[in-house]
């Protein structure tokens, strides 16, 4: 059984077809990094897997069971952050609040959910962090933090979207370390995407590459290359490697590197 | 002053208000749906004054209006309640349309004041009973959507994920604002509804970092300002709603100085 499985997957968004009849499967206790240009569907891909948008055609299953909303076998930490990060909030408060936050009615913070939470702080060293407020992390630490919420309930697939986003490069490590840490203690499967595939390269287990309406996946060897890439991006793609760093490029532009620095320009005016 | 029998009816209705606008206007803050408050009020104005000038309760019409509109606002989404133009638009057409009302109902200029800076004094034994009984109603509701709101609306993408009903905790949540709006009219005035359910929540988020206590500090807030109002206005013979706003505005300024002593 699949950790999730994409069969002939036919997405659209809006009027744009962002998968056009993509097929792949991820296996248990798989770190895969998923990777493609800006807009090529990484984050409508990760929300099709959790059931916030439906398949046009194809089939998609979630360790055996169609994609559902809410299904506890998967946990998800969104690109989009919230307004969490502008509040003066502790940790705790805030994983405390994912933890009870699909019940209606009148709840307390039972021992067992102080449990669940003290498990997932734990799991991401971030226990000793709790206690301060939000603002006050660094952004690696609040990245750990914010990480714990995808483990809560125990889910068997992770899927995190885009969680290197605005750290420096010591702290990217940090959290590819976490992940891998969490697919050797846990045996789950992580779906991890990113701008850039060297932070992660000596980590992760295959790589998805997602372009063009299509998804390849497969070992780094064999789908970073530049006839593979070429047909994702649409556009004549050579790839470089210096020593143990793999190098996206078309024509004198460097890719991956060129897309993050526009993102983090964006960013600034927003 | 607890001799009249008026000060003691216009102490617990503005209390019962308070307690409820502070409670709700916390989470006005938190989600930055102010403005959308704002605007419910005018909405209110709007219904108030049309049920008078077709002869009916004009409370009745205050809170049917509000309900409805806020009721909308959720089901059209959280992006319409967070989009000023929008928003500004309804509320400029709603007040403009209360006027129009107003215009047409002959004894407007007492009615007009009353319902745009409020009456608290003029509060009778029925109108309390309405408010008290709304307010418990509106904070057990509140409470019972507590979780599944604060999850939403701290983290809307992961709590979307996680199966909780966004559009639904939407609705809920500004129908309970609605309530709390209709009331607060009634103490400070439609116009200034703000001093009650946003100048306490402010406030209390200056004062604590954590959620809860947060909640409690800003119902508490909007409970001493509105008393204190009370009091002030009884000493001065000055209208309550200006001592009421006064108070809000000097404890907000006050707070804005809290983080740095907190730390």
């Amino acid at each position: 059984m699949s950790a999730l499985s994409f069969d002939n997957v036919v997405l659209r968004l809006g009027g744009r077809t962002i998968l056009d009849g993509a097929s792949f499967a991820v296996e248990e206790g798989e770190f895969i990094g998923v990777l493609g240009a800006n807009g090529a569907g990484k984050t409508t891909m990760m929300r099709a897997a959790l059931g916030l948008i439906a398949a046009t055609s194809g089939r998609i299953d979630v360790l055996g069971k169609p994609a559902a909303r809410g299904a506890p076998s998967v946990g998800y930490m969104p690109q989009n952050r919230g307004a969490v990060g502008g509040l003066r909030l502790t940790g705790h408060d805030i994983v405390v609040s994912a933890a009870m936050g699909a019940r209606f009615g009148f709840h307390r913070v039972t021992r067992e959910v102080r449990a669940e939470v003290g498990r997932v702080l734990e799991l991401v060293g971030a226990s000793g962090l709790a206690a301060r407020p939000l603002d006050e992390l660094s952004g690696g630490e609040r990245q750990r933090l914010l990480l714990s919420q995808a483990l809560l309930g125990g889910p068997r697939l992770l899927l995190l979207d885009e969680p290197l986003i605005s750290l420096d490069p010591a702290h990217q490590a940090g959290v590819v370390e976490i992940a891998r840490r969490l697919r050797d203690e846990l045996g789950i499967a992580i779906l991890f995407s990113a701008h850039e595939l060297n932070p992660l390269v000596n980590a992760i287990d295959r790589v998805l590459y997602l372009g063009a309406g299509a998804a390849v996946i497969g070992k780094v060897d064999e789908v970073v290359t530049g006839p593979v890439l070429s047909r994702l991006y649409g556009a004549d793609i050579e790839v470089v490697r210096v020593k143990n760093r793999i190098f996206v490029m078309a024509g004198e532009v460097e890719l991956e590197r060129d897309a993050h620095r526009h993102e983090d320009h964006a960013h600034a005016h927003v | 002053m607890f001799e009249y029998d008026f000060m003691r009816t216009a102490f617990a209705a503005s209390g019962a208000a308070a307690v409820l606008a502070g409670a709700v206007g916390y989470f006005l803050v938190l989600r930055g749906q102010t403005f959308a408050g704002h605007a419910l009020s005018h909405v209110g104005f709007t219904g108030a004054a049309g049920a008078a000038l077709f002869g009916l309760s004009p409370v009745a019409g205050m809170l049917g209006f509000t309900l409805l509109a806020g009721v909308g606002m959720g089901f059209f989404g959280e992006k319409l309640a967070e989009r000023d133009v929008a928003v500004g638009m309804v509320l400029s057409l709603a007040l403009g349309l209360g006027l129009l009302f107003l215009h047409f109902y002959t004894s407007a200029a007492t009615q007009a004041t009353a319902l745009l800076f409020g009456n608290v004094l003029g509060v009778d034994r029925t109108a309390l009973l309405i408010l008290v009984a709304l307010s418990a109603g509106s904070l057990l509701a509140l409470a019972a959507i507590y979780r599944p709101l604060v999850f939403a609306t701290l983290q809307g993408d992961l709590a979307e994920a996680r199966g909780v009903p966004i559009r639904l905790v939407s609705v809920l949540f500004l129908a309970v604002v609605a309530l709390a709006v209709a009331e607060s009219a009634q103490i400070v005035g439609v116009l200034l509804v703000f001093t009650l359910m946003v100048g306490p929540a402010a406030s209390a988020q200056n004062f604590t970092r954590r959620l809860a206590p947060g909640v409690l500090v800003s119902a508490a807030l909007a409970l001493a300002q509105a008393w204190g109002g009370l009091t002030l206005a009884y000493q001065t013979d000055w209208p309550t709603s200006f001592w009421i706003t006064a108070l809000s505005g000097a404890v907000y300024l006050m707070s804005l100085g809290a983080p740095r002593l907190a730390r």
